[in-house]
């Protein structure tokens, strides 16, 4: 069964048509990430699947069932959304962030059962912020910020995690760190996780399904080696480039025409 | 924008100097007792000493001369404030400006006694400029100088403050209290011509420093770290448009009391007119809050006629809507 | 986890977390408040020594000293108690929903309106005499309505497919400034009986509080505080922003509103009885936040704690320091309030 589907679903900002009847199957149990030039609308896209944004028309189906009938606290059970750029507020500690992930979970009475306390404590081993769970948010990391808010949607417990832009102002070694952390807990505990990320190169290499965006519509939808080629690449993202085989991971590697340094000549005089 | 071209620009200036003309010449007929044109003229060319001519020259022309000065004064001060802080909704008063004065003028009279027109004027004056100055060092401490947020919370401060211990000298002494509400509230009325005149050196300073650094807005307005690394000299330009602003709105304080929303709301008016240029954004305004403070002047005088209401809360009736119709539509950075 | 005790009671149908720190904290406030009821009581132009103030809560006690503290200090004492707590309250929850720590009551014009309504009321139902032609015991119902009203029309103004927290500001500070121009002009066109009246009032003070006052307040206090620490969880994740809080499945709009609601209740029940004191909204959560902490099950009650501790102090200053003059416990508030403000400018000034 998918995870998610989209049935004709238009999405729209006042008179701008975002979305144009889309049907798209998130499958279950795998890393599934959009990708498309600026503004063509994935963010957008997550988001209604999300319920942060009312669709124009259409329907999105969580587990089969209409995300419109459902109640906002019966989705915040199946699935967790981290928005681009969350703040928390000043002084708040890594362990009261993540203790609101199990909000969901909690009533007036049963603010903190035995439940709650172990899935935070395993959010937090997962994330490995055990350490650093008395430091407030905002001291910390950039890197070590994001794994906070991770562990935070970890706590929630949910079988789909949708993540907009998680690495979006991270240096190299924290994307990969995220990236990393998120392709463990899809292997290990099966979530399926949905995210929008800007890289291509790196959508490659982590994801099982890449959705390809433009004009209103998927362009295309698959696994990256059988997807991502130079027309694709032309044509969703309006640039031309070399698409070759990553050296380390064997998924695809997109190189881009125009400027710089060439010194491929002197490379090969030297390698003979 | 409405007038694109330059010159439909200067078109619309001149249009705009004309209107201000003629609400000049309304604001001196219309009132309580309605004169005609043609015995506003007499008044100067043959005056016979009549009663009807002794208003006109001592009552109507001071009003409309004082509204037009404060009126535009304020606009300007509200241009300079709106690009300094960034913020499409500020305007002198938050800067503690009013506050500021209305505080000076109470403690004059409660703690020392004092009690003429032209002692009001001094002390106003100096209290807006001491309170413009401490919300200015305020906002600026830090790393990173004076930042539009910082600026917008000190001045919210020091008005709220100033403004509760007014409240609180008032309680004390209620006999001053009649006297000085109407001050308070902000008018044009009963004010006298040498009062302005006494501020009109400072205010004319004033509108012609905005001129002056007009040019030098427009490239502040592009955000602090792209201005500097087109070599303006941010921290410079800043303390000048402080002190312009304390200039036009102090010397405004001074004259009329607090009056409030001109400085917010016919910025506005003006962008939608003449796009963001501050070459023509400053002197439109200008001419616009001359216009809009002189009709609020004849609308307070019909209102609840014969008494005559404090235009200070004339503007605020008409600035409000406009006001909410702002915050509602939204704005860049917001 | 030694810094949070577990609570567990009626297997497992009742449980939260408590952070022993945070309760350490609300109970040196608790002392704390106490202390300062107990010395305010006992301090006036009649001066009574701490235990005969406490032997009197207590029952006992000489008649003199009695009758002076149940008649006139309590009331007073105990209305300061609840304006300040209420305020706090209200104060925190706003701070929360606008995510601004710069908010406060009355940022969104409704101690304004309820100034106005003040006004209005003496205006309406002056003779010509100067004197009023209905009771007075009135006035705070009228305060009340003016509070509630205002609340409501800034809520319906900045409402556009929602309301956001920013345009609830910037709409409450229109009508803010509204409402002043509204005062004051029913100020200057009325007898200056009711415009001394009026200001006394708008610069807020609890001078002349009855216990008919204190049989209305506490309760309205008390209920409304409350719901809020109930609600505390929600002001939480509403602090993480509108988009984590519904994806966590929290009914951010609906929530919204609610929480706005005893905003107004508890404001308009402080304004009703004790004029416009400011400021109290702002600083106490501030303070209550660098003892505690941001988490709202232990921000409010600190919070509370706090305002009445500064009300108290603010009447207490405000009823002997210029003795017999009695000024407004609403120019102390200011007083301590806006330096503060700007210290709070100066010690966030590198974040």
């Amino acid at each position: 069964m998918n995870a998610i589907e989209t049935k004709n679903l238009s999405l729209s900002y006042g008179d701008t048509l975002i979305i144009d009847e889309l049907d798209l199957k998130i499958p279950k149990g795998e890393i599934t990430v959009f990708i498309g030039g600026n503004g063509c609308g994935k963010s957008t896209l997550l988001r209604s699947i999300a319920r942060l944004l009312k669709p124009k028309s259409g329907a999105v189906l969580l587990e089969g069932k209409a995300i419109a009938k459902l109640s906002t606290k019966d989705i915040a059970k199946k699935m967790a959304i981290l928005p681009q750029s969350p703040s928390a507020p000043e002084g708040l500690t890594v362990l009261q962030l993540v203790k609101q992930g199990r909000y969901p979970h909690q009533t007036w009475l049963k603010q903190w059962s035995e439940e709650d306390e172990k899935k935070v404590h395993d959010a937090l081993k997962a994330t490995r912020l055990e350490d650093l769970k008395e430091r407030t948010v905002d001291s910390l990391s950039g890197g070590q910020r994001q794994r906070a808010w991770i562990a935070m949607t970890l706590a929630q417990d949910t079988d789909i995690i949708l993540l907009d832009e998680p690495t979006t102002y991270l240096d190299m070694t924290h994307q990969i760190e995220i990236l990393d952390l998120l392709f463990e807990l899809n292997e290990t505990k099966k979530r399926t996780v949905v995210m929008v990320l800007h890289d291509l190169n790196l959508a490659c290499r982590y994801a099982h399904n890449v959705v390809a965006i433009k004009d209103q519509k998927v362009y295309d939808q698959g696994k990256p080696e059988y997807v991502i080629n130079r027309s694709l690449v032309k044509n969703v993202f309006g640039m031309d480039c070399e698409v070759t085989v990553d050296p380390l991971f064997g998924t695809p590697l997109c190189i881009p025409y125009g400027k710089g340094r060439c010194i491929l000549e002197k490379a090969v005089a030297v390698n003979g | 924008m409405l007038l694109k071209s330059t010159a439909f620009k200067w078109i619309g200036f001149l249009i705009a100097v004309v209107v201000m003309v003629l609400a000049m010449c309304a604001s001196i007929i219309f009132g309580y007792t309605d004169t005609s044109w043609h015995t506003a003229v007499d008044a100067f060319t043959n005056n016979n000493g009549s009663n009807e001519h002794i208003i006109i020259q001592t009552v109507r022309l001071p009003r409309a001369l004082i509204a037009s000065a404060v009126g535009a004064s304020l606009a300007i001060a509200g241009v300079l404030m709106q690009t300094l802080t960034k913020n499409p909704l500020a305007s002198p008063g938050i800067f503690g400006i009013n506050a500021g004065g209305g505080f000076a003028v109470v403690v004059a009279m409660t703690v020392f006694s004092v009690n003429s027109l032209q002692a009001f004027s001094v002390l106003a004056f100096i209290g807006a400029a001491v309170a413009a100055i401490s919300v200015y060092a305020f906002g600026s401490f830090g790393r990173e100088g004076l930042t539009p947020m910082k600026l917008t919370l000190a001045g919210a401060a020091m008005s709220a403050m100033f403004a509760s211990f007014t409240q609180g000298l008032l309680v004390l002494d209620e006999v001053m209290l009649d006297q000085v509400l109407f001050w308070l509230a902000g008018s044009v009325q009963g004010r006298k011509l040498e009062t302005l005149v006494s501020v009109l050196p400072y205010i004319g300073i004033g509108w012609l420093g905005a001129m002056f650094i007009a040019g030098k807005m427009n490239i502040l307005s592009m955000g602090e770290d792209v201005a500097k690394g087109l070599g303006l000299n941010t921290g410079l330009l800043k303390i000048a448009i402080g002190i312009i602003v304390i200039l036009l709105a102090g010397g405004s304080v001074a004259v009329a009391g607090p009056i409030g929303f001109v400085g917010i709301v016919v910025p506005h008016i003006t962008r939608s007119i003449v796009g963001i240029d501050h070459r023509w954004v400053i002197p439109f305004s200008g001419v616009l809050g001359a216009i809009l403070l002189i009709a609020a002047d004849i609308a307070a005088r019909y209102m609840f006629m014969p008494s005559e209401v404090p235009v200070g809360v004339m503007t605020a009736i008409i600035g409000t809507p406009f006001f909410i119709y702002i915050a509602r539509k939204g704005f860049n950075g917001r | 986890m030694s810094k949070y005790k577990n609570f567990r009671l009626f297997n497992g149908k009742l449980s939260f977390l408590m952070d022993r720190k945070a309760a350490i904290t609300f109970t040196i406030l608790l002392v704390v408040a106490f202390l300062v009821f107990v010395v305010s009581t006992g301090s006036g132009e009649m001066k009574i020594n701490p235990l005969t103030v406490v032997s009197v809560l207590f029952g006992g006690g000489p008649e003199m000293e009695k009758l002076i503290i149940t008649s006139f200090r309590l009331p007073r004492i105990i209305v300061a108690l609840m304006v300040g707590i209420s305020l706090a309250v209200a104060g925190g929850i706003l701070q929360g929903m606008i995510r601004n720590p710069l908010a406060s009551p009355d940022v969104l014009g409704i101690t304004g309106g309820a100034a106005a309504a003040v006004v209005s009321f003496l205006a309406m139902f002056s003779d010509k005499n100067h004197s009023l032609t209905v009771s007075i015991a009135w006035l705070p119902l009228a305060a009340f309505i003016g509070a509630t009203v205002i609340g409501f029309l800034v809520y319906f103004l900045a409402w556009k497919n929602g309301v956001s927290p920013v345009r609830l500001v910037l709409i409450g500070i229109g009508i803010s400034a509204l409402m002043q121009a509204i005062t004051t002009l029913t100020m200057v066109m009325g007898p200056i009986y009711q415009a001394s009246q009026a200001n006394i009032w708008i610069t807020g003070t609890v001078y002349g509080s009855n216990w008919k006052n204190v049989a209305i307040l506490v309760p309205w206090t008390v209920i409304f505080v409350i719901i809020a620490l109930a609600l505390a969880r929600t002001i939480n994740i509403q602090e993480l922003g509108d988009e984590v809080a519904t994806g966590l499945g929290g009914k951010v709009q609906k929530q919204r509103f609610l929480l706005l609601m005893i905003s107004t209740a508890l404001i308009g029940g402080s304004v009703a009885f004790a004029g416009g004191i400011g400021f109290v909204g702002l600083m106490a959560p501030h303070m209550a936040r660098r003892l505690v902490g941001s988490s709202f099950g232990a921000l409010l009650p600190a919070s509370a704690l706090i305002g009445g501790i500064l009300v108290m102090v603010a009447d207490l200053i405000g009823r002997t320091l210029f003795s017999p003059l009695e000024v407004p416990a609403g120019v102390f508030t200011a007083g301590i309030g806006a330096p503060y403000f700007i210290y709070l400018l100066f010690k966030t000034r590198n974040s």
